[in-house]
Order: structure tokens, then C-alpha cells, then sequence
């Protein structure tokens, strides 16, 4: 089963839900973690495991040849982003912009724009006994995160039997990065929290997965704190709400230290338990 | 006229909060632009009535007329992000995986792909209950191109502010590093990061710092929720020293913060003691900075 844990908003215990969970369950069973909140990756921050594996990830981009270009336009006329740019007798490539379509390279007359691998990021891949620990990070500079979940996730298909559980830690938002994390899952986690904001942003984001057409589940962070409106919200959609982790300035301050907190707060584990307890049913049901 | 970007790497640091208790402390004098387009929030503190709304088109989708079609395969043999996939014999574009390159249908020997322009949201001008204006917008769900509505929000923010010479303008911003975050920071007079001392809130600071400083910007901190571990709250102070980043304020771990929001006030609005004076402090002290 794929699982990934996201939110609308930011900061709502994506991450605290996805180590904890992933730690909690390698105690029995595999587990892949998978952290491809590329761009400020934060799960290797609370887990402890060894590192088995480190490679560069890179992604192709034009580079421009000069001596064979006869200055033809069709390069900067083909690209659809921006990324090359005739400038007098010269052709600029800004590779940042570049989304690697291959366009201007292959539609080159004079073969003078072939591709090249460019640094985009990295992967580590960590275990600690059952828990295996993927994580990206995409270079500063860099903007497109997209290409990097791609690779992320070709990386994760490779070296896992596809019946080890994966649980996919996604960056906040609802747009580009968050439909590649999510789009090939079996089930979403949505975390939110009781304010006005976790509402407003937990609506975008069921919004996304109903279009998507994905299951998915609330978990509620931080309960206590703010109002009802999460909680009436859910009930009126029909949502199912998994768990409720409770606001606890211990959470907050084990959390700030990079410390799992399932062991050191029992209703954590208990929350904890629910989800488990929900998610077997969920696939049970969607199996038969 | 000014621009004051607020940023934070890390999602949940409290930027929003800030943002609108600055943009409150500002009135009239402040225009106020939510770049945060993914998860905009701001609204819902700011009162804003929607006055003008546009769509906002950007980028492009493939799209296969089947009628024409031979099936020939060329475009799904050339496309690198797997969008073209047969489906019941028909080459068939998968909306979500297409990043709108329009290379397929250069190629197309039929001429039957046609490249439709995509509605990725809306933006819009509105005014506020701060006696001001607030530019913002709404990405459409999975939507592509968030950096360039962001640079939409900014441009039209910065037209408003120099034809009503207004003094500044606050920029909220989003979380992260990537396509979004790099559009906000182009113009920045000031950049104030907002940080929490956890070291996810470190990390993230710090890489998102490396960013503000590849564009040369200046920059200051705030770090809120200080006395949740001093211990990190002394290595972000340690940083800031060492990378020359004013340093704002240290704000305490204070509810305020959630109770304004429900009551969908900003802090200053809704506190009466020591953190709304902290806040007005900190305003003052980024207006002295860029003076």
C-alpha cells in the first residue's frame, strides 16, 4: 500500500505524523519512508539509521554549441518556458527554466543544442532495521521540484517490493509538487489543524484529492486549540476523521529537538493505533 | 516605495500572523500582496470585498482531436513526461502529467494537436479593512505555474502602490524554496524570515537564507515561539549573528496567535499586552532598517 501524509497548509505535523507513523510501524512490519518535501526536506531530521546509498540526481537541459548554430531562431521559438533565448549571435540556456522537453535540442537542424545532465539535487537512502529512509532534496536555486519526486519515486520502485508499505511524506500546497506525490497513492492523509487556516486550507486540499479521485482520510493536529470548525466540516462532507492528536506543549518541545513522540506520549500512540486500525479496514474493504 | 517580503521556509511558523498584524500596523500606508497563492490565508484576517476578480491564464495542455488522428504514435514517442498513453486504441493526453512543452503538436504530421491555454486561477484587488488595498488570488486545484501568478500578484501590487504612492508593500509569501518562493523575493527591498526554534525550523531557515542570499537582499528574523527550546533558539541567534541577518524579535510560544485567527483578527487588533507591543516594535524596527 501507498500513503502519502499532506496538507494545504504548512507547519500542520505532516512530518511528525510520517516519522512517527513510519517509526511506529517498521517496529513490526517494512516500511519505506519516502520524505519528498524536496525543496525544505525535514523527516532525516528525526530519524536515526545508517546510510546505505547517496547519488547525485541530475536532469537534462540544452547546452549550446556554437561553432555548428546557424542562428536559425526555431530553439527559442520552440520552447514553450522561456529557456533559450536567442540574444544576437548568441543562444542562452537558463537551465532553471527548463523543463526538459527536449524540444529545442531535437528539433535543432544543426544538432548544436544536444542535452546534458545538469545537478538538480540528491538522494540518500538510510535503514534502521525495518525502517527504510528515502529522502531527497532538491539544490537551492533550483525551482522545479517535480523532476526530482519523479526520480524520487522511480528510485523507491526500483528497490522496493511493491507489497512493502510506502509512506510518502508531501510537500504543503495543492499544486504541481503535491499532484506528483500524490497522484499514483492508494490513500491520503490530509493533517490540518483546528483554526480558521487549517479549515480554509483543508478545503483546497479535499478539493484537490475529489478531483484527483483519491480516498483520503483527516487527521487532526494541535486538537484543542482554535474552534469546531475542522471537525464540523468533516462531518458534514462525510469525511472520515482518523485520528485526533492532542495540542501538548510537550509535543512541541520533542518535535523541537528532532525526538519521535509516539513513545514518550501515550495518546499519541493511541491516535496512532487509530490510523493503523483505519487504514487495515480501509484496504480490506478496497481489496474485496 | 518599498517592498517587504515575508518568508519562512517552514510552513506553520506563524508568517501569515505577521504579515497582517504589519500589514494592520501599516493602514493606509501599506499595500498588501498574498503570494502565498497556493494556501492564501490572508483573507480571512483582512476583510477584503473582491472588489475586482480576472482569471488567470497561464501556460498551456495538449489536447488530441481524435477525428484527425492516424494514431501514428509520434507525439507519445516523444513526449518525456508520459502524458500520451493509449487508451481503447486512442492516444489520449493525461492532463495531470503534461507540463504544456506544445512539442507534440510541432510534431504532429496531421496537425491535430492543438495547445489550449489553461485557466490556472484567478487573482484579484480588493480593499481591506486596514483602509488599504490587498492583491491576491486563488491557484486552481493542481495547478501549474504558481510562480507566475505570484509574479501577477506582486506586478499588480507594485502598479497599485506607485499610482497611489503608497510607501510599502508587504509581500506574504510561500513556504518552501522552489518556483513560488524564488518570484516573491524578485524587488524585495527587505526580506523578514520567520522561524521557530525546532531544528525543521533551523533547516529550513537556513536553506532558505542560502536563496535570499544568491539574490544579494537584505534580510532580518523574527523567531517566534522562542521559548519552546532555547537551546535552538541560542544556534538561530548564533546563525543570524554569523550571516549578518538583523534580528528582529524573539516572540514567545503564545496562543494569541490561534485566538486572533479565529476571531479573524490580526494579533494587534486582538491583543492587548505585551505581544502586541512586541509586534508594533518589530514594525518600527524593519521601517528603520529600509528607511
Amino acid at each position: 500500500m501507498k500513503i502519502a501524509i499532506a496538507s494545504g497548509k504548512g507547519g500542520t505535523g505532516k512530518t511528525t505524523l510520517s516519522v512517527n507513523l513510519s517509526a511506529y510501524l517498521a517496529e513490526k512490519e517494512e516500511v519505506v519512508l519516502s520524505d519528498l518535501d524536496v525543496e525544505e526536506p525535514n523527516s532525516g531530521l528525526f530519524i536515526k539509521a545508517r546510510v546505505l546509498h547517496e547519488e547525485d540526481k541530475f536532469k537534462m537541459v540544452p547546452e549550446w554549441k556554437e561553432d555548428q548554430c546557424t542562428l536559425c531562431g526555431i530553439c527559442q521559438e520552440v520552447c514553450n518556458f522561456h529557456a533559450v533565448i536567442q540574444l544576437g549571435e548568441m543562444i542562452m540556456v537558463f537551465p532553471e527554466l527548463c523543463h526538459g522537453c527536449y524540444a529545442c535540442s531535437e528539433l535543432c537542424p544543426a544538432d548544436t543544442l544536444p542535452m546534458v545532465p545538469k545537478k538538480m539535487g540528491m538522494l540518500k537512502h538510510l535503514r534502521n532495521d525495518k525502517l527504510s529512509f528515502i529522502e531527497s532534496r532538491l539544490d537551492i536555486g533550483e525551482e522545479q521540484a517535480v523532476p526530482l519526486i519523479k526520480q524520487s519515486h522511480d528510485y523507491v520502485d526500483e528497490h522496493f517490493r511493491d507489497d512493502i508499505l510506502r509512506i510518502y511524506d508531501s510537500p504543503p500546497g495543492t499544486s504541481c509538487p503535491v499532484i506528483e506525490v500524490t497522484k499514483d497513492v492508494d490513500f491520503v492523509i490530509l493533517v490540518t489543524e483546528p483554526t480558521p487556516f487549517g479549515l480554509h486550507d483543508l478545503k483546497l486540499a479535499v478539493e484537490t484529492m475529489k478531483e484527483l479521485k483519491k480516498a483520503f482520510g483527516v487527521v487532526l493536529n494541535r486538537h484543542g486549540i482554535g474552534n469546531d470548525g475542522v471537525l464540523r466540516y468533516c462531518e458534514d462532507e462525510g469525511i472520515p476523521v482518523l485520528a485526533k492528536i492532542p495540542n501538548d506543549r510537550k509535543i512541541a518541545e520533542l518535535y523541537s529537538e528532532g525526538k519521535l513522540i509516539y513513545n514518550e506520549v501515550p495518546e499519541v500512540k493511541r491516535e496512532l493505533d487509530k490510523i493503523v486500525a483505519y487504514l487495515k479496514t480501509w484496504q480490506e474493504g478496497a481489496q474485496q | 516605495m518599498k517592498e517587504i517580503v515575508i518568508i519562512s521556509g517552514k510552513g506553520g511558523t506563524g508568517k501569515t500572523s505577521l504579515t497582517a498584524s504589519f500589514a494592520y500596523l501599516g493602514g493606509p500606508d501599506i499595500v498588501v500582496a498574498d503570494c502565498d497563492v497556493d494556501a492564501a490565508d490572508m483573507h480571512l484576517l483582512m476583510q477584503p470585498d473582491f472588489a475586482h476578480g480576472e482569471d488567470f491564464y497561464s501556460g498551456e495542455l495538449a489536447k488530441i482531436h481524435p477525428d484527425n488522428c492516424t494514431q501514428c504514435g509520434k507525439c507519445a514517442e516523444i513526449c518525456r513526461f508520459d502524458a500520451i498513453s493509449v487508451i481503447d486504441g486512442i492516444h489520449t493526453v493525461d492532463p495531470l502529467s503534461c507540463e504544456g512543452c506544445g512539442y507534440c503538436a510541432r510534431i504532429c504530421p496531421t496537425d491535430t494537436i492543438e495547445n489550449v491555454s489553461l485557466n490556472v486561477g484567478k487573482w484579484y484587488i480588493s480593499s481591506i479593512k486596514t483602509g488599504s488595498v490587498m492583491v491576491h488570488a486563488r491557484l486552481g486545484i493542481g495547478a501549474d505555474n504558481s510562480g507566475k501568478l505570484v509574479a501577477k500578484v506582486k506586478n499588480e501590487a507594485k502598479r497599485l502602490a506607485e499610482e497611489t504612492n503608497k510607501e510599502y508593500i508587504i509581500v506574504d509569501g510561500s513556504p518552501g524554496i522552489g518556483c513560488p518562493v524564488v518570484s516573491s523575493l524578485s524587488g524585495a527591498a527587505f526580506v523578514v524570515l520567520v522561524t521557530e526554534p525546532s531544528v525543521s525550523g533551523l533547516h529550513d531557515l537556513k536553506r532558505v537564507y542560502e536563496l535570499v542570499k544568491k539574490f544579494n537582499l537584505k534580510a532580518g528574523c523574527i523567531i517566534n515561539k522562542s521559548d519552546i527550546n532555547e537551546n535552538v533558539t541560542k544556534e538561530i541567534e548564533a546563525f543570524l549573528r554569523e550571516e549578518n541577518i538583523l534580528h528582529i524579535v524573539n516572540l514567545p510560544y503564545d496562543e494569541q496567535f490561534t485566538t486572533a485567527m479565529t476571531n479573524g483578527q490580526t494579533i494587534v487588533e486582538s491583543d492587548t499586552g505585551g505581544l502586541k507591543q512586541m509586534i508594533i516594535d518589530s514594525w518600527n524596527k524593519i521601517k528603520q532598517t529600509i528607511k
